[in-house]
This record gives structure tokens, sequence and C-alpha cells, in this order.
């Protein structure tokens, strides 16, 4: 699109566009380019020399028990830390929609933890949660009785960074479902009211329907977090362990690469997260077009 | 709000709170935590009354994790990041918008095909290119056999070694976090909403693009500059693998990364009260400027992302 009056000029343009298009060659384009070819190839970890090995580091990947643990893992993570996160912020919005004091307030309270680094959050629940310090593994000790150690078992390990990531993104959604809900008409709650329906009512058939489109939305934006940013988190509290109990693919791409120095695989791993995205994005300006438009 | 419901209301203050509360209370416990001395920190359970030695541990946290020299780094980073990204995505999006070219739709494709790829998926290749930028120009050279080309040319021995290396450095840790596609569209979709008789009338006016884009363009964008300082301020602030990666020297290491080394691992001193300082101070700056400039950071989020 442009405008319909515009201005001419010979170099202007491409003299304003340049910074854009330069920083996004130089930071995007060539070092896919360099990625996707470098997955082809296998290198010695002095990086002597290299191979053409077509598709060996993928077909290396696909039959790497550990990855496809990784995989599991992922998505393991991704669907808790979506769920937690979404059913609380919707939760919470809808409570704090209802509210007529201090609204300022209450949205204030609520939106902070949305400037912490997810990597603070991680230190800030690994403390919560420490087998020997933490008061809130002291409470799962205490009233469920289970032998609490994230140092130790994989599955409270995933637990707690699941924890970690969940909180600092509650007041996104927060923010998003509140801004949904203020788009909702009143006409439609109030003639709903009239007819009877109760305050559940309302919500579950006229509120809820029509923040579908909010829902998914941030429903893949929780996905696209829980994928990438909680790299901070896992870094600072688990480093992928115990046992590679919480090794994200994000995390295993850094592990492999800078770590274990294994290019080629790990060329291979960021192909594979990159596609991902791609198909994520895709599907996501599909499905927004298609079903944002409910009208009203 | 349509009908007088005092026991929901009631239980929609309740859960309020309670949300609240959830929300709080890690950086609640840990600011209590962070007012302990060692001894008392390591109680179980920790006595949730503040001590006294909130300044010992800050001042202590302050010089262990020399906080100083990271939380400059970060501001310095987020700073530029936030300018960076606003300016470059600004006059970008006026090039698109305001002019007709030819090579218009091929930059715009560009662009968007890079929303939402974050640095994490490509960091491997991005490291070796802030190892040596020139590495795009080196690798065009050995293609050509410019080497050779020159050496014969001149009959001297001409080797061509180009290396600019942005490790350990400010820009290293800024520059490849400067493109955004989402800024660049989020300046497009509010330029073409303003008014086209404004250009009309500058341009009959007689004014220059650049005029226009200093003195109408500009002032009109303001709030939307505003919310997005905010959001990517946060952003660039809370970065984690770019700096992980870039920096090895200590000084040049960002605040959230440097946050590590002070977490007490299983055979130290378990000195949480000192690391928790460090985290709550850390953690200030982004907290400060998201409730400070709140009105903006609702705004830009949502419209940034949707």
């Amino acid at each position: 699109m442009i405008k319909r009056s515009f201005f001419k000029s010979k170099y202007l343009p491409y003299l304003l566009i340049l910074p854009q298009m330069v920083v996004t060659l130089t930071f995007f384009y060539w070092p896919a380019i360099q990625g996707l070819s470098q997955s082809f190839f296998l290198s010695d970890p002095f990086g002597q020399k290299s191979t053409f090995v077509w598709f060996y580091n993928y077909k290396e990947l696909f039959t790497d028990p550990l990855y496809l643990k990784s995989i599991l893992t992922t998505f393991v993570f991704s669907i808790a830390v979506a769920f937690v996160s979404l059913s609380m912020g919707l939760f919470i919005a809808s409570m704090a929609n209802r509210a007529l004091r201090a609204k300022a307030l209450i949205r204030t309270m609520l939106i902070w933890p949305y400037a912490v680094a997810p990597a603070i959050s991680g230190i800030l629940w690994l403390f919560l949660l420490h087998p020997s310090y933490g008061i809130a593994a002291l409470g799962i000790k205490k009233w469920l009785g289970v032998d609490w150690n994230p140092v130790l078992y994989g599955g409270d390990a995933m637990v707690m960074i699941v924890m970690a990531s969940a909180w600092k993104q509650i007041s996104y959604n927060f923010v998003f479902f509140m801004a949904g809900m203020q788009a909702i008409p009143k006409s439609l709650i109030e003639a709903a009211a009239i007819d009877g329906a109760s305050p559940f009512k309302r919500f579950w058939f006229i509120s809820f329907p029509l923040l579908s489109p909010t829902f998914f939305f941030l429903t893949v934006m929780n996905i696209i977090y829980s994928f990438f940013e909680t790299f901070g988190i896992i870094h600072t509290i688990t480093q992928g362990g115990p046992g590679g109990s919480t090794n994200i693919l994000v995390y295993k791409v850094y592990q492999d690469g800078f770590v274990g120095l294994n290019l080629g695989s790990s060329a291979a791993q960021s192909v594979v997260l990159m596609s991902l995205i791609i198909v994520i994005t895709f599907l996501q300006f599909r499905f927004v077009e298609k079903k944002v438009q409910y009208g009203g | 709000m349509v009908e007088k419901t005092p026991i929901l209301d009631f239980f929609t203050y309740a859960f309020l709170l309670l949300g609240i509360f959830i929300v709080g209370f890690p950086i609640l416990y840990s600011l209590i935590a962070a007012t302990l001395p060692l001894e008392e920190v390591v109680k179980v359970p920790m006595p949730l009354i503040p001590g006294d030695q909130f300044f010992v541990n800050m001042k202590e946290a302050w010089s262990r994790g020399d906080l100083g020299t990271q939380i400059l780094n970060s501001v310095i980073m987020a700073s530029g990041i936030t300018f960076g990204k606003i300016a470059v995505s600004m006059i970008g999006a006026f090039s698109i918008v305001y002019f007709d070219y030819k090579f218009r739709v091929v930059a715009f494709a560009s662009v968007f095909c890079t929303l939402m790829l974050p640095v994490e998926v490509r960091i491997l290749p991005t490291y070796e290119m802030a190892a040596n930028v020139l590495s795009p120009i080196q690798a065009l050279c050995n293609l050509l056999h410019l080497e050779g080309l020159l050496s014969w040319f001149t009959g001297n021995d001409i080797t061509i070694d180009l290396n600019w290396s942005l490790l350990d450095s400010h820009s290293g840790l800024i520059l490849p976090l400067v493109a955004s596609a989402t800024c660049t569209f989020l300046f497009r979709q509010f330029f073409l909403t303003v008014p086209e008789e404004l250009c009309e009338a500058a341009k009959m006016d007689g004014a220059s693009p650049m005029t226009f884009f200093r003195k109408i363009l500009f002032p009109l964008s303001k709030t939307n500059i505003a919310a997005l300082v905010v959001i990517e301020f946060v952003y660039g602030y809370n970065q984690y693998l770019w700096p992980l990666l870039v920096t090895t020297n200590p000084k040049m290491t960002t605040a959230v990364i440097g946050l590590q080394n002070l977490i007490p691992q299983a055979d130290d001193l378990p000195e949480w009260n000192i690391a928790l300082c460090a985290t709550l101070l850390v953690m200030l700056p982004p907290v400060l400027v998201v409730l400070f400039m709140q009105r903006w950071f609702v705004k830009g989020l949502i419209e940034k992302e949707k």
C-alpha cells in the first residue's frame, strides 16, 4: 500500500530504507543462509575442514533419542506454560473487568511483572522452590507429602521452570484479555442480562466466545515465548538438568553449538526451529485473517 | 454493572486480592529475604518479618556483583536498541509509505519475511557474523578470487583479510537486535492512517519530503514513539541469550547475565540475601519504566502485537 499523494525523489527513498536493509541483510539473511548451508556440512570441532554430507545432520538429529526427548520436553513445557499463564491471566482479567473501584491501582499491581526479565523470574522462583530454603518447597513437602527436590528430580524441575515462566507471562495475558473484554460491546452484555442470563452465563456464552481471537493470538504468543524467551530461565536455574529433563530445543541448540561445538548439528537444529516458527507464523496469519472479523 | 450481585462482588475483590498476592508474592518474599542477615535467611522456615540488614546487603551485592558497571551496560544496551530500532524503522516505514520506487515492494517483502524470527533460532551464524561483520564481503572476495586477481594485477602478493569484530563491545550488544520488522509495521500502519490532505498541503506549500517528515509526521507519531520506547527498553534490558554469547569480558556483560554468578551453588555459602538484593536492584530499571509510563506501555503492547 502506498499513499495516494506521495513524494518523488531519485535517491532519497533508497537512502531512507538503507539502514533497515543493511541491518536485515547482515543480521537476518546472511546468518540464515549461513545456518542453512552449515546444516549440510559436517565439520570437525577445530573448524579445520568440513565435508558436504547432504541430510546427514538431519537424519542423525531425528534418530537421536536425546533430541526426540528434547522435542517432547519442549512441547510439554510450552503447553503447560500456555495453559497456566492463560488461565490465570483470563481469570484475573475477568475479575478485574468486574471491579468498579480502584481500577488503576489493580491494573498497576498486575502488570509490572511484564518488566521482569525471564532470568530474574527464574531466580525468584528458584528461591521459592529451593529444596532446602524455599518456603513454597516447605509447604509442598509438609502438606502434599512430596519429597520435593528440583535439583534431583526431573519432574520437579519441570514444575519449577513452568511456574517461573508462567508467572512472568500472566501480566502479558492480563493486558490483552483486559483489552479484549473492554472491546466487547456493552449492549450485548446488557441485552443478555435483561433476558435473565446470570453473570457466569454471560461470561461463558458472550464474553468467552468473543474473546476467541484474543485467545488464539495469546496461545501462539505464549508458545513462542516458552519456546525461545525462556532460555534465560533454563540457563540460570536448571541448565537443562537434571538429566536433560528441562533441556528444551533452544537450550539444546546453544549447548550443542557453543558448549559441544557440534556445528553441523546445531545448525540443523536452528533450521528446524526456524521452520517451526515459520509454520506457526503462517498459521497465525491465516487463522487471524479468517477468524478475527466477528463484527460488533 | 447491570444488576446488584453483592456476593459475587465480594468474591470478585477477594479473588483479585488473591491474584495480586500470587503475582506479588515472589517479589515480596525476596524483598524480605534481602533485609535479613545470612543466619536468618537459611533458617527453615525463613522468618517473614523484615530484618535490618537491607543496606548492608545492598552494599555487599553492589560491590560483589559489580552492579554499577553491569547495570550501566544494560542501560546502554537497552537505550541503544530502543533508539536504533525506532530510528531505523521509522525512516524505513516513511520510505515505504511515502515514496514510489521500484525497489519498494522488494524492500517491504524482505522486511516482512523477518517478522517473528527471533535471534534465538539463528544464534550460531549470527554470532559468527558478529565475530566478523565483514565476512560476507570477504566471502565475496574469495568467490571472485579477487586476491589472485589483484596479486596478478599489481605484481605483489596481496591478501585480503577483512576483519571487524563486534564481540565484547556495546555495538555488538546493540546492532544485531536493531532490525525489527514489528516496529516497521507499526509505523507503516500508523502512517497509512495519517490523512492524505496533510501530505498534499505540505507539497503544495513546497515542503521537501524531509521537512514533511520532521515538521508533520514526527510530531504526529509522538505517542507511538513513547509506546515503543517502553516496550523496546524492556525488551533490550531483559535480553539474555545474545549478551551471553557476545560478551566474555565481565566489564562488558549485562546485569541480567551477571546475576548468575551470585546465585549460591551447592557448595557455596548460601548467601541468598546478597543474591536477592542484587536481583531486586537489577530488576528495578525496567519495572520503573513500565510503572511510570503505564499508559503508553499498555497502548504500545497492544498495538505492536495486533
